[in-house]
């Protein structure tokens, strides 16, 4: 019999690790500060947020509201389509430029990743600010905004994607004495497949989340009925559409996961 | 030294002139896709017999220093096995025979060259007159079994046609289907490589290694997953190749008996170093067997 050493259950927390925590709560509060946080406000919004309620509800469902609201909310659908579309389709060329090790060397790869976190650093709504000065007012403004916030996404999470597959099949075909962007084509993309599915059924999520939000600021989409009910104090109106938005940004969310499923689960 | 790399199968030396005779002409610089799975290797020296010669070679991951001062050569046509514990560093010196991973220490020279000095382009032209079949098979997991096979071809011909075998020449296609009927496995050429058994998954490796007839076969325990019959026409297979083709091969095996019916020499590694380097005729299985205490 040989003494085999059992570890212990739990690692004593370094001196290091407790200095963490202690700063991590050190500014947790000094934020809250910063933020203008105050129980005096946080207590009295709750009858001043039922006097809201009051006003908007019940929601404004008539017929001609409902039909022009509908046709908004698609033309949203579609700003978010198109955008996530061409987006993730550009996106594939910046990840094979972002991603370690595969095609190009660091510094190409360094350039594009600083550039895609640029991308994503810039909210969507400022983007959507830039296209409607750059090509005017309406829908296809809003669709390059969502299209640029998809490439800073998916052309990150592609990359990602792409360097954690596992290095077997691509170090076969090196053995073979392929090139690389065979070895990308052949070993890496196919490998990576699922995992851009399910990134890019994020990228579209995320798109319809945001292509709502766009008319506040002119880009199209159903944004602007949401912008014009509180302007015009018509809160029954604005009610539909934050309830029309809820509806949609859910069932795309059930859709997306049910798409995930079935290409991603099936193969086990 | 040398005098261990002499083939010890006499028949083998008269077959490996007239094949090195054929093997002088100069290749076509750029193939007629005709060409697919035919022989393509660089320009050799005659008088360079030797396929591989390694010298002096070290390896550590890390600080765990996994060999050192390995020498060895294997001359053209030459069959040898290399034997060793479990975690000895097989695998691990065959990845570095074709540059897959650096070495730390020593000199690899493959087919006449030295190793580190080529640049990646002949390397990558190195690598495509070699054939290698990885201990865990490195199948691209989500593309067909064909696919894979012809993505041995990508050494020579490069490009989307070769990505797919929906896309591929006919002759490229015909050639991986060769390849794999060789290894018994045609009637599975369009089964996503995922969902084979292991020693199917093994063979498609195998096809995948031959099907640009490489001069130079790296075979990291090929018969790891087949069973025993499989196991023997593999090494059959191989031993033909080398007879016919004076094809060179390294392989590695756990199989004392397969390292002895099939090395014309035996290459031992045991605790970091290579403690045994003899012709396979004057060995026996106890003589190996001690390698593993
Ligand atoms: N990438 C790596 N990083 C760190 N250590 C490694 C790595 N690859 C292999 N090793 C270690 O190097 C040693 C040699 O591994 P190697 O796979 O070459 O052994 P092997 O002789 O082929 O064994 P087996 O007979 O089991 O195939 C092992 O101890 C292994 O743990
Ligand atoms: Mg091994």
């Amino acid at each position: 019999m040989t003494d085999i050493a059992v570890p212990t259950r739990f690692e004593r927390p370094s001196a290091l690790s407790f200095l963490g925590y202690a700063a991590g709560i050190m500014i947790f509060l000094w934020a809250l500060n910063g933020a203008g946080f105050s129980m005096e406000k946080a207590l009295s919004s709750p009858p001043r947020f039922a006097d809201f309620a009051a006003r908007a509800f019940p929601p404004n469902l008539a017929p001609d509201v409902l039909e022009r609201l509908g046709w908004k909310m698609v033309e949203t659908l579609q700003i978010a389509f198109a955008g996530a579309a061409t987006g993730i389709v550009l996106s594939l060329p910046m990840a094979l430029l972002a991603a370690r090790g595969l095609i190009f060397g660091p510094v190409v790869n360094t350039v594009t990743r600083t550039g895609l976190g640029f991308i994503r650093a810039v909210p969507d709504i400022a983007w959507a600010l830039v296209f409607v000065v750059a090509v005017g007012l309406g829908p296809f403004a809003g669709t390059l905004a969502i299209m640029i916030d998809t490439i800073g996404f998916c052309g990150r999470f592609f990359a990602d994607d792409m360097e954690a597959v596992d290095k077997g099949p691509s170090e076969g075909l090196t053995a073979t004495g392929a090139r690389k962007l065979d070895i990308a084509a052949c070993a890496t993309l196919p490998a990576s497949a699922p995992a851009f599915v399910s990134t890019a059924l994020f990228a579209l999520e995320k798109a319809v989340r945001s292509s709502t939000i766009l008319g506040l600021v002119g880009a199209g989409g159903i944004g602007i009925e949401l912008k014009v009910g509180f302007d015009l104090f018509d809160y029954p109106t604005a009610m539909t559409v934050i309830l029309m938005i809820a509806v949609v940004v859910i069932l795309i969310e059930a859709l997306s996961t049910w798409v995930r499923q079935k290409i991603i689960g099936e193969q086990r | 030294m040398c005098a261990r790399c002499i083939p010890t199968r006499a028949t083998r030396s008269s077959t490996i002139s007239s094949v090195t005779d054929l093997r002088t002409t100069e290749p076509a610089p750029t193939l007629a896709p005709e060409r697919a799975g035919a022989p393509c290797e660089p320009v050799l020296n005659p008088l360079q017999d030797h396929d591989i010669s390694a010298r002096a070679l070290g390896k550590s991951f890390g600080k765990t220093q996994i060999f050192s001062e390995v020498s060895f050569r294997l001359a053209r046509g030459e069959a040898v096995a290399l034997v060793g514990a479990n975690g000895t560093g097989k695998s691990t010196l065959l990845r570095c025979l074709l540059g897959l991973i650096p070495m730390d220490h020593g000199t690899v020279e493959l087919l006449g060259q030295d190793i580190s000095q080529l640049s990646t382009q002949e390397l990558r032209r190195m690598r495509a007159s070699t054939g290698l079949v990885a201990q865990k098979h490195n199948l691209v997991p989500r593309l067909s079994v064909l696919s894979n096979v012809i993505h041995g071809l990508l050494g020579q011909f490069s490009g989307p046609r070769y990505w797919s075998q929906s896309f591929a020449p006919q002759d490229a296609r015909e050639a991986a289907m060769a390849a794999l009927d060789k290894v018994g496995l045609a009637h599975l050429a369009l089964r996503r490589a995922d969902r084979l058994s292991g020693g199917q998954s093994q063979r498609v490796a195998i096809a995948r290694a031959l099907v640009s007839r490489p001069r130079l076969l790296i075979a990291d325990e090929p018969c790891a997953s087949l069973d025993p019959s499989a196991g023997e026409d593999i090494m059959a297979m191989f031993f033909e190749l080398v007879r016919r083709e004076g094809m060179t091969v390294i392989f590695t095996s756990h199989h004392l008996e397969h390292a002895l019916t099939y090395g014309d020499r035996v290459l031992g590694l045991a605790g970091g170093r290579l403690e045994l380097d003899a012709t396979a005729a004057s060995l026996s299985a106890s003589d190996l067997r001690g390698l593993y205490d």
